[in-house]
């Protein structure tokens, strides 16, 4: 090697190595998402170049939320989290890793992209499954993970929750029976939401899955024709997947701008696109309105109107000794 | 240390002992210390309250009985099979013998998942289970398969060697001496085997009650019915509550700590006794 080309050598070496420090960031997510940030961290790759014309890598971590928040917590530099709830966004922050306003911090409750929970039933829908009540009728077999262990399944537990009581006016004893009865269907809680639509697609137990409805879509389209189809229900709940930064990290690594406008692409109509095609409900109302017959309107509630937030919501429902453990209590069952 | 350097002819027994000290300190006690003092953050009241929890209560029971079954079902027929691949030659023998290695080698999850498929009751042998009206998958007999097949390799590769060691001459002069089949086995061959099957049984046991990866696909996770420990640990952590999973974890350890030191002492006894 001569000089020239050893100085050359080295200052590639030097600048890939500069370039590697700040140009990288982790996005810890959660499992079904893969596929989805795959796509969406090409996309801003070529957005950032163009913008700022630096190269950017975002290497992605995803795995079960409630486990991916712990692995944050206990020091996974991640510089954005995209969790399944704001529950386990809270968890980070309250470890001291993000500042307690965070979900103000971007536009729709930090949320650019939402899901609802559906049904996946079998071809020709042979039991009849239109609403939540369908559910709770003998003869019907029910999948739906564990929402002790899933946090995707909390939505479905909540949604089954408001239905019953609104159906019941708010009589506990009728909304915990119903419970009861819906969870009497279930034959085998898996501990994720893969697995139970593994346990129900692949294993062809029971008759209906309840779902997130990115889910639903993906086997149904996946899947032959016909084999499966999606019924969503006049009510159901708005999931809404939290994305933030993670102050700590950032500060410590000086990727704040970098994590900050990584976040917000998600917000532009290119992303929003990507974010539909992958069955997550767009937020921008343009985008939602072109692939509406893949998005039927229904009354979606929320975890903070109708369950005054995560916190609360998860004290009173999926702590050690709540609703969730009720239904489970030897004798009433 | 000069005392203990009398002992030994052999040099760099100083060196040796405090790299193996240090390594195992650095690998096992260490984390098993973190462990503990993150349970100790409990005080004796939240320790208990958590402990007695009728779920976690349901949950042991499961785990203990299901591993204790795997295990006594691996020492009849890991022994079979060690006694098999010990005693005699065949065409293939060296193909099961690597075979039996195969449930190390797995990642648990995917065990997991093709055990629930080939039981689940559409699967190859499900479909013959649910004829006799036996549902395997989503029971307590499913969590009893997945444990004995993760198992398996500990009964068979903690025999193999006792095995070998096992002369055959033993039997002979047994034979010759006027012992029948029966009493040859139960009176000559399983003595001496006896350490090591009770050795295979513990570490098979002590493997199965920690085992989590296959057996959540296979079990259906029902409370009460079909949880097992590691799940009521895993629950913990989503919650969030370190300390209550590492209460668990420490009782559980405990269990598998007691299991092997008894083993350990009835085969010394064994052993002493058999010398003398």
């Amino acid at each position: 090697m001569d000089h020239r080309s050893l100085l050359v050598f080295a200052a590639a070496v030097l600048i890939s190595a500069v370039g590697a420090e700040c140009q990288t960031i982790l996005n810890v997510s959660y499992d079904p998402t893969r596929e989805l940030y795959q796509e969406i961290d090409t996309a801003f790759g070529g957005y950032w170049l163009g913008k700022t014309s630096q190269t950017v890598t975002v290497q992605q971590s995803h795995g079960g939320s409630g486990k991916q928040a712990l692995s944050v917590i206990s020091g996974l530099e991640a510089d954005v989290v995209t969790l399944a709830l704001a529950y386990d966004v809270d968890a980070i922050a309250k470890a001291g890793l993000i500042s307690p306003g965070w979900q103000k911090r971007l536009p729709q409750n930090s949320c650019p992209y939402t899901s609802t929970i559906v049904f996946l039933v079998r071809k020709g829908n042979p039991k009849g499954i239109r609403d939540w009540d369908d559910l709770a009728k003998s003869g019907v077999q029910v999948i739906t993970p564990n929402p002790k262990t899933s946090g995707g399944a909390r939505w479905n537990y909540l949604a089954a929750w408001e239905f019953a009581r609104r159906k019941y006016k708010g009589d506990p004893s009728a909304v915990k029976a119903f419970m009861v009865s819906l969870f009497r269907n279930v034959p085998v809680l898996d501990t994720g939401a893969r697995g139970a639509t593994v346990t129900f697609v692949e294993r062809k137990i029971g008759d209906v899955l309840i779902a997130w409805e990115n889910e639903a879509l993906l086997v149904s389209k996946d899947k032959e024709k016909g084999e499966f189809e999606v019924v969503t229900p006049p009510l159901s709940i708005l999931a809404e997947p939290p994305v933030t930064v993670v102050d700590k990290v950032v500060e410590k690594r000086g990727t704040r701008e970098l994590a900050s406008a990584y976040l917000q692409y998600l917000y532009t109509p290119q992303a929003q696109e990507i974010i539909a095609r992958y069955y997550y409900r767009p937020r921008a109302e343009k985008v939602l309105a072109k692939h509406r017959k893949l998005f039927p309107k229904a009354r979606l509630i929320t975890v903070e109107e109708s369950f005054g937030g995560w916190e609360k919501a998860h004290q009173e429902h999926f702590a050690d000794g709540g609703t969730f453990d009720q239904v489970y209590q030897p004798g009433t069952r | 240390m000069s005392f203990l350097k009398r002992h030994s002819v052999l040099p760099g027994f100083g060196l040796s002992m405090g790299f193996t000290l240090t390594y195992l300190g650095l690998l096992v006690l260490l984390p098993l210390a973190a462990m503990i003092l993150k349970a100790s953050e409990l005080d004796r009241q939240a320790f208990l309250h958590i402990l007695l929890d009728p779920r976690i209560i349901a949950a042991f029971r499961v785990s203990l009985w299901t591993s204790a079954a795997a295990a006594a079902v691996n020492m009849v027929f890991g022994s079979m099979l060690a006694w098999v691949l010990v005693r005699y030659e065949f065409p293939g023998r060296r193909f099961c013998d690597a075979m039996v290695d195969l449930p190390f080698a797995l990642p648990t999850a995917v065990s997991g998942i093709t055990l629930t498929a080939l039981f689940a009751p559409t699967g190859w042998l499900g479909v013959w289970f649910e004829r006799v009206g036996v549902q395997v998958v989503f029971t307590p007999l499913g969590i009893v398969v997945a444990l004995v097949f993760i198992s398996l390799p500990f009964v068979v590769r903690t025999l193999q060697p006792a095995l070998e060691d096992l002369d055959p001459e033993l039997e002979e002069a047994a034979a010759s001496l006027g012992a029948g089949r029966w009493q040859a086995l139960v009176r000559v061959i399983a003595p001496v085997l006896l350490p090591a099957l009770l050795t295979g049984f513990a570490l098979a046991f002590a493997r199965a009650l920690g085992e989590y990866g296959s057996v959540i696909f296979i079990s259906g996770n029902m409370p009460m019915k079909t949880e097992i420990v590691p799940l009521s640990i895993i629950m913990k952590l989503e919650q969030f509550d370190v300390a209550g999973a590492t209460a668990i974890a420490t009782v559980m350890l405990a269990f598998s700590f007691v299991l092997l030191l008894a083993i350990n002492i009835l085969q010394s006894w064994s052993a002493s006794r058999h010398a003398g």
